[in-house]
């Protein structure tokens, strides 16, 4: 029993990792219909910069919280201009090209932004500080639950409370509601359409930035390449629970990590991503718009 | 009279010059050709160039003794920068100029690229630094020898390191799925079961650069095992040594090559105290080793670079076939000499076995011990 949950933990853990940054990947998708390849990227440049902000404020000795928040505070707000920027520069001027194209563009912003990283940085592996300690009160539990787990799970969850509430009942949020149920509708009620895409840009980066820091100091390491895996992997679970659909998208992620999780523990690790795949074309199958996605008629 | 003394000057140097430079042309078949390749320009060439000047050092020591049966000799040097494709190209020139013997290549891909062009022209190639396990145990090049362990060597030192010198019976052995991972995975557990000693409790490889490792360490506690034999490089190892000093497991980690990096060290922080590795043989304790050293300094007044040791060491048993063979250089003579004849070399007694690896050329096991990889004694 024991084995079961630390293997539930450790999937919920994967989950929520996955969720942060598919989130990104569903609204963006929700509102303009593009499947955003770069995001892994700015989910690395996140984790990039909470490196960089980090060493540098422990270097000053600067406390341990301090450290947390300014750091947290810098990967947001730098990896939400990036995405404001790619958006501005890659995606907007293609917006009214046939589809394919700002694909294809975020395929390239997605290369682009990963040599930027590597040349500009290095291609080695880099030793991320340890933002999150080990809590005194979760020592007799340690070896199920780590500190950096429950961290990582409370900040999934309060993350999503909040976006729940931004969608749900800000002025941005009807907004973006709007702009994504019929685009040329929501501007002729006077949206300003424009800003409504950048915030989706802007919120989409910071949360990818998030789970770049918490992922970052759980694992202890990164790289210029770290955004390739984890997008795919977020990019499925979005798939998965439907993409367009936010809570789709934490559903789809936490299914995704509980299924590599168990498939590791009870199966084989060899087959982890086959059983992983396996279960999103099962349920594509079934359910081709993914679990909570709505079927559309799409206008061709 | 002036005119006389500088007729006799220039008939005395005409004649000198007509005598020094005839037998130099009758030597000039009479030479011992040594083609030395590797990377000797480009990014990689750190890798090579002290393998030449090993050769060098080595030679020079040779040739100042009368050269092998009174033939100096003769060093052809080419640069293959460590490319596969132009390594054939190296290949080909030394083999038309005529080498006799071909210290080289360095890099493996470059090895294997340049092998079928010697083994056609029936040349022995000793490498310095080529660990693939392809070049040996394929059985493809009979004309290869090195004097560096090949990688699957590893296996049988991890599993011998964690069974008799750590004195663990359960064996978790976990790979990186890759191609220099797997097999020394699939080695170690082939070497647990023929020992008898010890037992696989857990075989499972691992998706590289996965984000969280969590599941899998939770495996290997449920397995209860002991040690855990990794095959694969450091990024994944750092990953799954923090998890499990997250997850308070002190089973113990023993690790390849791969892993015996600093960068290694440098990310995993506290992590990678106690970790174990294996890594090329320590031969600081070998007088041979420390003269090599010496005369290197002593040349270039600065230490020597990677598989310096072991060019070093290969010119020597090559040399000193050709010497025993009675200054043949065909292959068959030579081979004869290096399987049966032991040499003091600066990596230790070398004789060869029949697939052309160095036998008493291993691996050392390291272990990290306050930031720094020490030999295990």
């Amino acid at each position: 029993m024991d084995y079961f949950i630390e293997l539930l933990f450790s999937g919920l853990t994967r989950g929520s990792i996955y969720a942060l940054i598919a989130l990104g990947y569903t609204m963006v998708y929700g509102i303009i219909g593009l499947i955003n390849f770069a995001h892994g990227e700015i989910y690395m440049i996140g984790a990039f910069t909470a490196f960089i902000v980090a060493t540098v404020l422990s270097i000053y000795g600067f406390p341990l919280i301090a450290i947390v928040i300014i750091a947290g505070i810098a990967a947001v707000v730098w990896s939400s201009s990036y995405g404001y920027t790619i958006e501005k520069i890659a995606y907007k001027p293609l917006r009214h090209a046939p589809r394919l194209s700002p694909l294809i563009s975020a395929i390239g912003m997605s290369i682009f932004l990963q040599n930027y990283v590597l040349l500009a940085q290095t291609s080695d592996f880099l030793p991320f500080p340890r933002l999150i300690p080990d809590f005194p009160f979760m020592e007799p539990i340690a070896h199920i639950v780590g500190s950096t787990d429950l961290v990582i799970l409370v900040t999934t969850v309060i993350v999503m409370v909040a976006l729940t509430f931004i969608i749900k009942f800000t002025l941005i949020g009807k907004a973006m509601r709007a702009t994504s149920q019929d685009r040329t509708m929501a501007t002729l009620v006077g949206i300003n359409v424009n800003r409504v895409i950048s915030a989706t840009f802007i919120i989409g980066s910071g949360l990818a930035a998030i789970g770049g820091l918490l992922i970052a100091s759980h694992i202890g390491q990164i790289n210029f390449y770290i955004g390739f895996l984890a997008g795919i992997k977020a990019f499925t679970a979005a798939v998965l629970g439907g993409i367009g659909s936010i809570p789709g998208a934490v559903l789809g992620s936490l299914i995704l990590g509980l299924t590599e999780s168990f498939a590791t523990g009870y199966v084989s690790s060899d087959y982890e991503d086959v059983f992983a795949f396996s279960l999103l074309v099962l349920i594509l199958i079934f359910k081709p718009s993914g679990l909570l996605g709505k079927a559309t008629n799409q206008k061709v | 009279m002036k005119f006389t003394v500088s007729g006799k000057l220039f008939s005395t140097t005409a004649c000198l010059m007509f005598a020094l430079s005839a037998p130099a042309l009758s030597f000039a078949g009479d030479t011992i050709k040594f083609g030395i390749a590797g990377p000797h320009s480009g990014d990689l060439a750190s890798y090579g160039l002290p393998s030449a000047a090993a050769a060098k050092l080595v030679i020079d020591k040779f040739n100042a003794n009368g050269g092998i049966k009174g033939k100096k000799i003769e060093i052809l040097q080419e640069d293959d920068v460590c490319k596969p494709e132009i390594a054939t190209n190296t290949a080909t020139k030394l083999v038309s100029s005529g080498v006799e013997v071909v210290l080289g290549h360095i890099c493996s891909g470059a090895t294997i690229a340049a092998m079928p062009i010697y083994k056609d022209a029936n040349i022995l190639v000793m490498s310095p630094s080529a660990t693939s396990d392809e070049l040996t145990y394929s059985g493809k090049y009979p004309n290869f020898f090195r004097t560096i362990a090949p990688n699957a060597a590893q296996s049988p030192a991890m599993i011998d390191f964690a069974i008799d010198k750590l004195g663990l019976k359960k064996i978790a052995i976990i790979h990186d799925k890759g191609d220099y991972g797997k097999p020394l995975a699939e080695g170690a557990k082939l070497h647990v079961e023929k020992k008898g000693k010890g037992q696989v409790v857990l075989f499972e490889g691992i998706t590289p650069g996965a984000m969280d490792y969590s599941a899998i360490v939770q495996k290997i506690k449920e397995s209860g095992a002991e040690v855990v034999v990794f095959g694969g490089y450091h990024p994944e190892a750092s990953k799954i040594v923090s998890i499990m000093k997250k997850k308070r497991l002190d089973t113990k980690f023993v690790s390849d090559d791969g892993v015996k990096d600093d960068t290694f060290i440098k990310v995993a922080g506290d992590d990678a105290e106690g970790v174990y590795a294996a890594g090329p043989q320590d031969n600081s304790a070998n007088p041979l080793a420390l003269k090599a050293k010496e005369e290197y300094k002593a040349a270039f007044n600065s230490d020597p670079g990677a598989f310096y040791e072991n060019a070093y060491a290969a010119t020597v048993v090559m040399l000193n076939a050709i010497e025993k063979a009675g200054g043949s250089t065909k292959l068959e003579d030579l081979k004869k000499v290096l399987q049966t004849e032991k040499v003091d070399t600066p990596v230790g007694a070398v004789s060869f076995d029949q697939k052309g690896d160095a036998i008493g050329v291993g691996f050392s096991m390291y272990v990290v011990e306050k930031g720094k990889y020490v030999v295990v004694k």
